[in-house]
């Protein structure tokens, strides 16, 4: 058959070290990722630079290795995935002029990542408001920091490289706060997880450009008109509930509450799902990284947020199962037992983080009538909870009421607010077609020969 | 390496490399963009191409990612 062996959808971590321990093992690969350079979030980097930080020259040596190996497919977008009787087609877009064409495998692996989740706050919106991803994507791949008085909020480890990256690029970081963790940064758990050096490293940094950390506070609100002037920040109770609050100047605002696993194509696909110890639904996979789904294999922060070493761990998990299934069938296991107990202790790790910092209901309560929870579709919390009143129980019609998650983004930032609003679990996210496509493309599309 | 872009026809700066979202927010153009409903301020939010807040126009190509499509020499970009 035509096609190849396997495409690898995600140059991150996880999909870089399934790529390359596929490629390896002989099959024939094909690597597809949006972004201009290999690298997903983690390894995010300027043009003409090298990923920096934890783990990164490791992740250079692997993506030199991949070069010459397998077909990097860079600023090529996935918009679908489908399963044929003996082949999974994939469908991309390439370039900016979003030239369409079809690859056929005889496997897939999922290594799409994770994009910020954020919460709805009174002015959440204003410019100069990014997400602690976009403020570290910013950083790190254009060399522009978000502002020049910046402070970071939300919850979870990630805020600390946010905060340290700011202070060592000369930004004032007027503080980090922490909703969660009543413990401060010398206990923080990624002291008691054999990654002292790691927090010790962000805790110095934080220290030595005088950045006040708080635990039990959050930006509850921004104000100005045009951009950002100003925030309230709240002392809050172990359910986030204000106790008290101030004012904090600053020109830009880093907030984030955990990540939200991209899994789309492998809903697409219809692959099983399972909720992870934060809430979000993910792929639900097998020791070797196999989906329910036949020839469909996931990796990385789908199958659960675990950060990049587990992910990388993963990724090389699934490549190694991919050769294996596609040389005797599937089934058996030939994944090294010194990767599976690495794979268990980072997954137990990963889920104790989880558990640390959890969403606490209490941020419903920062919220106004005219608060925007659906930034496209500029649905305010008022016509959410009208919609409760005419009878919309869960988030699915909550959507169909009031329209929240109907724009550009289809719920990928509001849909874990809603359905917290709504007071159930996240469901896994349908949607048909993964990256917007015009009619101009999809009419294209015929005039294409898959590969 | 840098060279320019224009912003409704006014002259931004951008290095080798950067989206055109990065260039404007470099260059203190933090929103480009006004919501439909109620015509709001929206520019640069998740940096990564899933939130579509950053949409433009570039070159006449309208409803791009600002946070996604790399400046190239002489872009045009216009703001709404």
């Amino acid at each position: 058959m035509t096609g190849y062996d396997l495409v690898v959808v995600g140059g991150g971590p996880a999909g870089v070290a399934g790529a390359l321990s596929a490629a390896q093992a002989g099959l024939r690969v094909a690597l597809v990722d949006a972004g201009p350079r290999l690298g997903g979030q983690y390894f995010r980097h300027r043009a003409g630079s090298l990923p920096s930080g934890r783990g990164a020259d490791r992740f250079v040596r692997q993506c030199r290795a991949l070069r010459t190996r397998a077909e990097l497919l860079l600023d090529h977008k996935v918009w679908a995935v489908e399963q044929g009787e003996d082949s999974v087609t994939v469908h991309v877009m390439a370039g900016q002029e979003e030239r369409p064409f079809t690859l056929a495998c005889r496997s897939l692996l999922i290594a799409t990542g994770a994009h910020d989740r954020p919460l709805p706050f009174p002015g959440w919106d204003l410019p100069g408001v990014l997400t602690a991803g976009g403020a570290q994507a910013l950083l790190k791949g254009e060399g522009v920091p978000a502002g020049r008085r910046v402070v970071v909020s939300g919850t979870g480890p990630f805020l600390l490289p946010v905060a340290a990256g700011l202070a060592k690029a000369g930004v004032s970081v007027a503080g980090v706060f922490e909703a969660n963790g009543p413990l401060g940064l010398a206990r923080h758990p990624l002291l008691a997880a054999g990654k002292a050096g790691e927090a010790l490293g962000y805790g110095a940094a934080l220290a030595g450009h005088r950045v006040p950390y708080r635990t039990r506070h959050a930006v509850v609100a921004a104000h100005g008109s045009s951009r950002v002037t100003h925030v309230t920040v709240a002392r809050l109770d172990a359910e986030w509930r204000v106790l008290s609050s101030r004012t904090v100047e600053c020109d830009a605002v880093a907030v984030g509450y955990g990540f939200v696993p991209q899994i789309d194509l492998a809903v697409q696909l219809g692959c099983a799902t399972t909720h992870s110890a934060d809430g979000s639904p993910v792929v639900d996979v097998d020791e070797g990284q196999r989906t329910s789904v036949a020839s469909v294999y996931a990796a990385g922060e789908p199958t659960g947020v675990g950060g990049a070493e587990l992910a990388e761990l993963e990724g090389r998990t699934a490549g190694l199962t991919i050769a294996h299934d596609l040389a005797s069938g599937e089934g058996g296991d030939p994944v090294p037992g010194v990767l599976r107990r690495r794979g268990e202790r980072l997954r137990a790790f990963a889920r104790a983080l989880q558990e640390a910092y959890p969403v606490q209901p209490g941020w419903q309560d920062w919220l106004h009538d005219d608060t925007l929870v659906c930034r496209c579709e500029e649905v305010p919390v008022s016509r959410i909870r009208e919609a409760m009143d005419l009878g919309a129980t869960d988030a699915r019609s909550i959507k169909l009421l009031a329209r929240p998650g109907m724009g550009w983004c289809q719920g990928r930032i509001c849909g874990y607010a809603v359905s917290c609003l709504a007071g159930e679990r996240p469901q896994a996210p349908r949607r048909p077609i993964a990256q917007p496509i015009t009619l101009g493309c999809l009419e294209r599309i015929e005039d294409e020969q898959p590969h | 390496m840098s060279f320019e872009i224009t912003v409704d026809g006014r002259p931004v700066p951008v290095v080798q490399g950067q989206s055109v979202g990065a260039a404007l927010h470099a260059a203190g153009i933090t929103s480009w963009r006004s919501t439909r409903r109620e015509g709001r301020p929206r520019g640069l939010f998740c940096g990564i191409g899933v939130c579509f807040d950053c949409l433009v126009t570039v070159n006449g190509r309208e409803s791009q990612r600002a946070c996604l499509v790399p400046a190239s020499p002489g872009d045009e970009v216009t703001t709404s």
